[in-house]
């Protein structure tokens, strides 16, 4: 599984850090930080961090 | 799954809640068909965006539509029609077309419309911002040169769009209110003060604790539907002030469409309501979701409420998918009542609101947990000192400040017990 996130639209909201905290994360400066391919184990939580990101900025990809 | 592999579920209405309850039914395991039905000629799309990049100009609209999971690829899609009626005890919607559609379970998700201020005076140059069709007409106006806007509404949408307009490089914006402060519904007065402020030194302007008593325009009659009455030059206000208007944004609330459910022996004030796994009416086979739903939440008082915020079609949709999907294959058993932690967020000028739990429970016990409301501040709501809410008010760094307490709000025992 491929995580992509347009980070021309991200705005840090860090919704999906609350549904993925395992590929999904915010720095000290509150900026988006993710793991671009994560174990397929952690489908079902990208899927809601997809779903629940405000700016529709997370595709995942096989 | 017996038998019901082959029937139909009909999702009304295809904004967000529809595509997010389409998704979820496949996900709950659903195998049969699903025709989503609604009257945009659009694939749904993100509305957040229409009070704030679409207006600005800063977001086509392939920017703005969701992209519906391969699981949902044979999803059958009606759009520029809708379902105009349904017979609940025979298990049919009728289409604007009068086609009838036959269906084993049913969806309801046909949201909102803007509420309309009912008062004399022109139609022409008044506007609402619910639709991509909407923010672009509103766009259109508001890029002409030396254009005068009046908001009537310091609500969420009424404070968005004057942020945006004054973005844009309007200099006269003014907003309407009959209550004293912007946004106090959902905020309390300590933010909304605040908030006030900020739009203020921003150059908004303000007519609050008076309402619209009418429209005047540049027809000379005095009709209302524009008519006679011509285009909009002015909001006349209840104390007799009139403000110069050319554009006139209303955002005064919103009316759920359910007009469509008369007939069904329903509870249809202010949306449809619904038991604690999203059901109407005690039929195990109807289903509502997003901000029609008017549903009670275990995490609180148990009182129904809709909830106009971004992340409920997906909460409800979840919910709802899996409790329509267990009556339709029989697999129904014990199931958690629905219990979302709310979440909303607006965006205005260069600053965020952000908010978690159900702060409007809150408002008459609320604190400051951090920082200072000059500045970015962080604030608590409570119900017999326990927190129910957190709004963060500022940059990112406060936003990030309240989801710090997201974790503890979650947490929380129901309010009820």
């Amino acid at each position: 599984m491929k995580v992509v996130v347009d980070m021309n639209k991200c705005q840090d909201h860090g919704q999906c850090v609350f549904a993925a905290p395992d590929v999904f994360s915010l720095d000290a400066d509150g900026r988006l930080a993710y793991a671009p391919d994560p174990d397929d184990a952690l489908r079902d939580e990208v899927e809601e961090a997809a779903d629940v990101c405000p700016l529709q900025a997370i595709r995942i990809e096989d | 799954m017996t038998g019901t592999a082959t029937g139909r579920i009909v999702v009304a209405g295809a904004s967000m809640g529809g595509l997010r309850a389409a998704e979820q039914l496949r996900a709950a395991g659903w195998t049969g068909a699903v025709t989503v039905v609604g009257d945009e000629p659009h694939m749904p799309y993100n509305r957040p965006p229409l009070s704030k990049e679409v207006l600005a100009g800063k977001a086509p609209f392939e920017s703005l539509a969701f992209t519906p999971k391969a699981a949902a690829a044979d999803v059958e899609w009606r759009l520029g029609t809708k379902v105009v009626a349904a017979r609940l005890d025979r298990r049919t919607a009728t289409l604007d077309d009068g086609s009838s559609l036959p269906y084993d379970g049913l969806v309801v998700a046909t949201g909102m419309r803007p509420r309309r201020l009912r008062c004399p005076g022109p139609l022409t140059g008044r506007h609402t911002v619910r639709t991509l069709a909407d923010a672009q007409g509103l766009r259109r106006e508001l890029t002409r040169p030396g254009v005068r806007v009046v908001v009537v509404g310091a609500g969420f949408i009424g404070c968005e769009v004057a942020a945006t307009a004054v973005g844009l490089g309007v200099t006269e914006v003014t907003v309407v209110d009959p209550l004293p402060l912007p946004m106090v519904g959902p905020l309390g007065e300590l933010l909304a003060r605040a908030l006030l402020k900020r739009h203020e030194e921003r150059g908004v302007r303000f007519a609050l604790g008076v309402g619209v008593s009418g429209f005047e325009g540049d027809g000379g009659g005095q009709g209302v539907g524009g008519a006679d009455g011509g285009r909009v030059t002015g909001v006349r206000l209840a104390d007799g002030r009139v403000l110069p208007a050319d554009v006139v944004v209303e955002s005064v609330g919103s009316v759920a469409n359910v007009e469509w459910l008369d007939g069904n022996e329903l509870d249809l004030t202010d949306g449809v309501l619904t038991d604690e796994h999203l059901r109407v009416g005690g039929r195990p086979e109807v289903v509502a979701v997003g901000d029609v739903a008017r549903f009670p939440n275990a995490r609180y008082d148990g009182v129904p409420r809709r909830v106009e915020h971004w992340s409920i079609p997906t909460d409800t949709a979840k919910h709802a998918a899996k409790a329509l999907v267990a009556h339709l294959s029989g697999t129904e058993g014990e199931s958690t009542p629905f219990a979302p932690l709310p979440t909303f967020w607006s965006d205005q000028h260069e600053f965020r609101l952000q908010s978690f739990g159900a702060p409007v429970l809150g408002r008459d016990d609320v604190r400051v947990l951090d920082g200072d409301p000059d500045g970015d501040v962080l604030v608590g709501y409570h119900v017999d000192g326990r927190l129910v809410g957190v709004v963060a008010l500022g940059g990112h760094t406060t936003a990030m400040g309240a989801a710090r307490y997201r974790a503890q709000l979650l947490k929380q025992p129901a309010l009820t017990s």
